[in-house]
């Protein structure tokens, strides 16, 4: 890294940027402070500090684009929060291009969700405590993505873990769900644990946590250093982001309210470790071999998601391995380097919009059709809840990739990115792999909206009459339905262009080993392939009951045995050794220390049978020790001791 | 420096309430608790002032008094603070109004006096702010035995379950760890000069020969480290934390513990700097082995005070790891820590104290689902908790990164092994609040008619200084970090020890 | 005529006052044992005083004296005492006070 990295001091409005974050944590506090007497209004300010923040982050924004684009950021320490000796972390915000574009992202698709939820928690007793954790949770990400330094980021990292914790076990009273919160945050912390190493490498390295400091510095690090601090942020951003192998929780996660699947397990929070490894580009950029492991990471999970999110029945869990796919291109398009950098936020972007577009689409048509989720009972929908069927259309085509909607500018480039490495093989490799995953991604994607809004109606009397929901949530999913539409091309090539003093500008085109209009043909046709596929086995519906299956099948139902592996590896064993410990505590730590203690009062209980109560033997004893001194005293005279 | 004689005023202000409410009779039960309760408060606002008089540039000792006590051992009333003794009395000066109002109905069902237990309570904040405020090596072994005796009365008669086993292990494993302590002591004393003054000692530290020096250091360690307590010296904690009453507990682990890992801090390091970094490795490894051991035990736990206890192990690891790694970020950390974890785990042990009170147990197999019953409580459990787990935002996040990040940069291998320490704090506390509030309502809870009231006035006065406080110091540690950093540089001066400089900008790679 | 004598007496009396005390079982004979061998006590310590010229042995059996008087009031009375809820003067049987 020969450039160095230099943020220019906020200035003007951007001095304001702090009150992003203040806004929604001040609506936060404010909501779970005041208990049941902000249940009639609480939602609504709710919506309206996520609506402020976004209109602020806006006129940042616009006020960030009118600076010179060489100075286009915004730095403003706010106190000291930590200084002692050399380690001094300011609680300073950053304000610059890549977390402008994100906290676009999160106060928008969120105003949105924020709206959409006031409709869909209505009849919820705990909507006002919800829209608190909500906002909580859009605090501690615009922290995230706002922080000037590790630290910020970490906290902002483990604030938005809290909030996912809280939320994914909103309905606390069910045991699923206070256990799949559990695992998340257990399975977060695991990649905060190594995020935290890396910022510890940092400070013993570099004795700082500032990005800027701390990219400017890498030059001086050795090439191992950079290898372990890059995997460790890795791992953090695998925790975050339900990447391979911290994959598990994010499935789970679903048991909370469907707005918190489309806001955080979709739209923003999972997203966080790409924000993670782009914001650290630097880093990246200077090793192969890190490179190298974030592209595996992202191939390997990309294909994960697919192949299970194709053998699931649960409309949101179909979601959620989906996200985990998506997010595994996005990890592909972080570890390229160069110009995938962009691609890979532009494909964030899209996604955000898509995804949580898709995301509140099933929750609208669970809304319907009395909470349930299974695809094998719905059907037909497409004719009782148009608006449902239309907006979840555009987010199916767009994230099959089919122009000229936001997937196909976004994840095209990608496959594309994928087939340029350097080395052919793995060009081959990861090219292949991303192709592969289109043509998977169309056909689980297929599967799920034919299974849902065509075919014969599957669903039984019990499940009421399926109906369209109220205008405040199918507002937001015809917003984010245009948003699915439009912003691909709308994006493509300016947030490129607008990321440029982040990643660096693009380098020449090195030349891939499949031409592009090649690589632009072959991933429609896979795409129409799986896409094709999909409806012709699915289009007249399918079993009500699971059938059998073959291996590949029934291990991607198990989420290929990665449940197993944990289970077997760490939980068990984990659970075995604490009842051990516990045993070895209380019999063995514990035990030396009764055991002295027994030890003393028996030996004491024996000595005290001396005490007879005969006054004689009593004196006996005395005269017996005086006449033992007197002894003593008479031998030392005499010279027999010494 | 301010003349007034702060120090001696607020050991001995605890002690002439401790006689007033002993005196009053049973029948003013609410009387007594009242005095007990404006008293500790008298004393918070008596410390407020002492922490505004202090200079924060200023000498290392400040408030420094001394009147004759044996003079022919040398030995005097001789008390200082410095930053770090500072912050510990603050923390006492506050947690005692806050324990005393907890405990407020705790004796009430008992056939016990409640002007005793509140003049006990009393009489422990004496010795606690003795023993913090000594600078007579001997006074503060004197501090350091006396204050066993309250706390012996409080578990062994206003205890629950095994009270009196509890009692007696706690008494008797504190004394053994005394008796090393006094054989130091008076080691220290034949060699040192036969002075007992700190200052002098210190002084002379670095003329002790170095196997007495290690020897007389085992014997103030060994008492410091049942103190705290490190593993393996910690299973008296879980007894006593399980049978006290929890305001005490909160007390136990939250103020007396801290006495073991000042002790080690002001006496070990600074008067055998040699044995100490010698001992330094060997202790860094018990201390790490108490994270994760402790953990790993909390995570197994059945009982709520017990599991909060093993907790607190875990956290005496972070402490010890932070001492001994001897650099400023791991030294102010722990400082820190220490004011830290007495609110945190204070508060958590408080919280449970009032889940236990209504429901009449401890044991996390009575609860399930209370949060649906009281929600309000529960999410107070479930703050403290998180405070527990060091979130950013709460206080021990910080002392926590600076003690791990302050390691790190000595020991890699210390600091990776107890960040793993992290993960199992969220896997004990999630489990805990998941088997106690969370999941479908324990049927037998809805049988007691006290789990359907949620949190009162009163509880929620004791619990928001403490939240307040956290969230505070999550967000802006500076004011206690400024006061506890030159004391702790100073420390680190005596030890001999320096900071490394960043290994890049030490290899001229970068500038600094 | 040496002083000798005197310490063979002291020391004959201390005899027969120990055995006196170890096999005797009545309280009272006791006592009187107890006061031969503090006065067999006393005896040696004036002989010792006049040996060594010094005025000090004598000084300390004045006070062995003062003790014995006040030890014969307290012991009495408390054999006394024991007579008088027990009906014996057996040392032996006073054994209450054990383990």
């Amino acid at each position: 890294m020969e450039q160095t990295v230099e943020f220019a001091p906020a200035t003007g409005v951007l001095s304001l940027i702090w009150l992003l974050v203040a806004i929604p944590l001040a609506s936060a506090a404010v909501l779970l402070l005041l208990g049941r007497r902000a249940d009639k209004w609480g939602h609504w300010l709710g919506v309206l500090s996520v609506a402020a923040s976004f209109v602020l982050g806006l006129v940042f924004f616009a006020n960030l684009a009118g600076l010179e684009s060489g100075s286009r950021s915004a730095e403003l320490s706010l106190w000291e929060f930590i200084a002692v000796g050399k380690l001094q972390v300011d609680f300073g915000l950053l304000f610059d291009p890549l977390s402008g574009v994100f906290v676009l992202l999160i106060t928008g698709v969120g105003s949105l969700i924020h709206l959409y939820a006031v409709g869909y928690m209505e009849h919820d007793p705990g909507r006002r405590r919800f829209f608190g954790y909500f906002n909580l949770f859009v605090a501690a990400m615009l922290l995230l993505v706002l922080g000037n330094n590790y630290v910020m980021l970490y906290f902002g990292w483990e604030g938005v873990g809290l909030a996912s914790y809280l939320l994914i076990s909103f309905w606390y009273t069910r045991p699923s769900a206070a256990t799949a919160g559990k695992k998340a945050f257990l399975m977060n912390r695991v990649g905060d644990a190594g995020l935290a190493i890396g910022i510890f490498i940092m400070f013993a390295t570099l004795g700082t946590t500032d990005y800027g400091a701390v990219f400017n510095g890498l030059s001086g690090l050795s090439a191992t250093t950079v290898l372990v601090l890059g995997l460790l942020l890795l791992i953090g951003a695998c925790g975050k982001s339900g990447q391979f192998p911290l994959q598990a929780w994010l499935p789970d996660a679903m048991e909370g309210p469907t707005p918190v699947s489309a806001l955080i397990h979709a739209a923003t929070m999972v997203t966080a470790g790409v924000y993670l490894i782009a914001r650290s580009n630097p880093v990246y950029t200077a090793n192969e071999t890190l490179q190298l492991v974030t592209v595996a990471v992202g191939a390997i999970t990309l294909l994960m998601g697919c192949i299970i999110g194709a053998a699931k029945d649960d409309i949101k869990r179909v979601l959620a391995w989906s996200t985990v796919s998506q997010i595994g291109y996005m990890f592909l398009g972080v570890g390229l380097g160069g110009g995938a950098y962009a691609l890979a936020i532009i494909h964030l972007l899209a996604h955000g919009f898509f995804k949580a577009n898709m995301f509140l689409g099933a929750g609208s048509v669970m809304h319907g059709m009395h909470d349930q989720v299974d695809i094998r009972r719905f059907g037909a929908l497409s004719k009782h809840m148009k608006i449902t069927w239309l907006t979840f259309a555009t987010g199916w085509l767009a994230i099959i990739g089919i122009p000229p909607l936001s997937g196909y500018f976004s994840k095209e480039p990608i496959i594309a990115a994928a087939f340029e490495r350097e080395v052919a093989w793995e060009a081959w490799v990861f090219g292949l792999a991303a192709l592969l995953g289109a043509g998977l991604t169309a056909f689980y994607m297929t599967r799920l909206f034919v299974l849902t809004f065509h075919g014969p109606a599957r669903w039984t009397e019990d499940n009421q009459h399926p109906h369209e929901s109220p205008l405040i949530m199918t507002i937001p999913l015809i917003l984010l339905a245009i948003g699915s539409v439009a912003a691909g091309w709308l994006m493509s090539t300016s947030v490129a262009d607008w990321l440029t003093p982040v990643f660096g500008a693009e380098q020449a085109e090195p030349h891939g080993v499949l031409s592009h209009t090649m690589i632009t043909i072959l991933s429609l046709v896979v795409t129409v392939i799986g896409a094709g596929l999909a409806w012709s086995l699915f289009r007249r519906g399918t079993a009500l009951e699971p059938q059998p299956a073959g291996v590949v099948v029934t291990a991607a139902r198990r989420n290929l045995y990665t449940d197993a592996f944990n289970e077997a590896v760490f939980e068990r064993p984990g659970i075995y050794l604490t009842r051990a410990l516990v045993f070895l505590d209380n019999k063995g730590v514990d035990g030396v220390v009764n055991g002295i203690a027994a030890a003393v009062g028996g030996g004491s209980g024996r000595l005290r049978r001396l005490q007879t109560g005969f006054v004689r033997s009593y004196a006996l004893s005395m005269l017996t020790g005086a006449m033992l001194v007197v002894g003593a005293f008479i031998a030392i005279q005499l010279g027999w001791l010494v | 420096m301010s003349d007034f004689p702060f120090l001696s005023i607020l050991t001995l202000l605890p002690l002439v309430g401790a006689a007033v409410v002993a005196f009053i009779p049973r029948s003013k039960a609410e009387l007594a608790k009242l005095v007990a309760l404006v008293w500790s408060l008298v004393v918070l606002a008596l410390s407020i002032f002492m922490w505004a008089a202090f200079a924060v540039d200023g000498d290392r000792f400040q408030f420094h008094e001394s009147y004759p006590w044996i003079p022919a051992w040398g030995a005097n009333f001789t008390f200082a603070a410095d930053g770090i003794a500072l912050v510990m009395l603050m923390l006492i000066a506050i947690l005692f109004p806050v324990v005393i109002l907890a405990s407020w109905h705790d004796v009430d069902q008992s056939k016990r006096s409640a002007p005793a237990y509140f003049a006990l309570l009393l009489t422990f904040e004496f010795t606690m702010i003795g023993v913090f405020a000594a600078a007579d090596v001997f006074l503060f072994y004197v501090f350091f035995e006396v204050m066993l005796i309250p706390m012996y009365f409080i578990i062994g008669s206003f205890g629950s379950g095994q009270k009196q086993y509890a009692a007696v292990k706690f008494f008797l494993y504190s004394l053994v760890g005394g008796l090393f302590m006094l054989a130091a002591v008076i080691g220290l004393w034949v060699v040192g000069g036969r002075t007992f003054d700190f200052a002098e000692l210190a002084q002379g530290a670095g003329s002790l020969d170095t196997n007495t020096a290690r020897w007389l250091f085992l014997g103030f360690f060994v008492a410091f480290a049942i103190k705290a307590p490190f593993f393996p010296f910690h299973t008296w904690l879980p007894d006593s934390g399980g049978a006290a009453p929890a305001g005490a507990a909160a007390l136990l682990v939250g103020v007396m513990d801290k006495v073991g890992t000042f002790g080690i801090l002001r006496y070990c390091l600074s008067l055998f700097p040699e044995a100490s970094r010698w001992f330094a490795p060997a202790a860094l490894t018990l201390a790490v082995i108490g994270i994760i051991y402790a953990a790993l035990l909390a995570v197994g736990q059945n009982d709520l005070k017990r599991l909060v206890s093993y907790t607190s192990i875990a956290h005496f690891g972070f402490i010890g790891i932070g001492i001994f790694a001897f650099t400023t970020q791991a030294g102010t950390g722990a400082v820190l820590y220490m004011v830290n974890h007495g609110l945190a785990t204070g508060l958590l042990f408080i919280v449970v104290g009032m889940f236990v009170a209504r429901r009449g147990s401890a044991l996390v197999s009575d609860f399930g689902g209370a949060g649906k019953l009281v929600p309000v409580l529960a999410g107070v459990l479930f703050f403290a908790g998180l405070a527990s787990l060091a979130l950013p935002g709460t206080a021990p996040f910080v002392s926590e990164f600076l003690v791990l990040i302050g390691t790190f940069s000595t020991h890699k291998g210390f600091a990776v092994v107890a960040t793993l320490g992290i993960i199992l704090a969220a896997a004990y506390v999630l489990w805990m609040i998941q088997r106690t509030t969370q999941g479908t309502l324990n049927p037998a809870l809805t049988e007691v008619p006290a789990m359907s009231k949620d949190i009162t006035l009163r509880e929620k006065v004791v619990v928001a200084p403490l939240i307040a406080l956290l969230l505070v110091l999550g967000f802006y540690p500076k004011p206690v970090t400024d006061v506890i950093n030159p004391a702790v540089q100073a420390t680190l001066q005596d030890v001999g020890t320096t900071d490394p400089a960043p290994t890049a900008v030490a290899d001229g790679k970068v500038g600094g | 005529m040496t002083p000798d004598y005197y310490l063979v007496l002291a020391t004959i009396l201390f005899t027969i006052g120990a055995t006196g005390v170890l096999i005797r079982r009545n309280a009272i004979v006791l006592f009187m044992c107890i006061e031969l061998m503090l006065n067999a006590a006393n005896l040696a310590l004036v002989t010792f005083s006049r040996i060594n010229g010094s005025l000090d042995g004598q000084i300390i059996s004045f006070f062995v004296m003062v003790v014995a008087a006040a030890e014969v009031v307290i012991g009495l009375a408390i054999i006394m005492s024991i007579f008088r809820t027990r009906r014996s003067a057996s040392v032996d049987d006073a054994n209450l006070l054990k383990y």
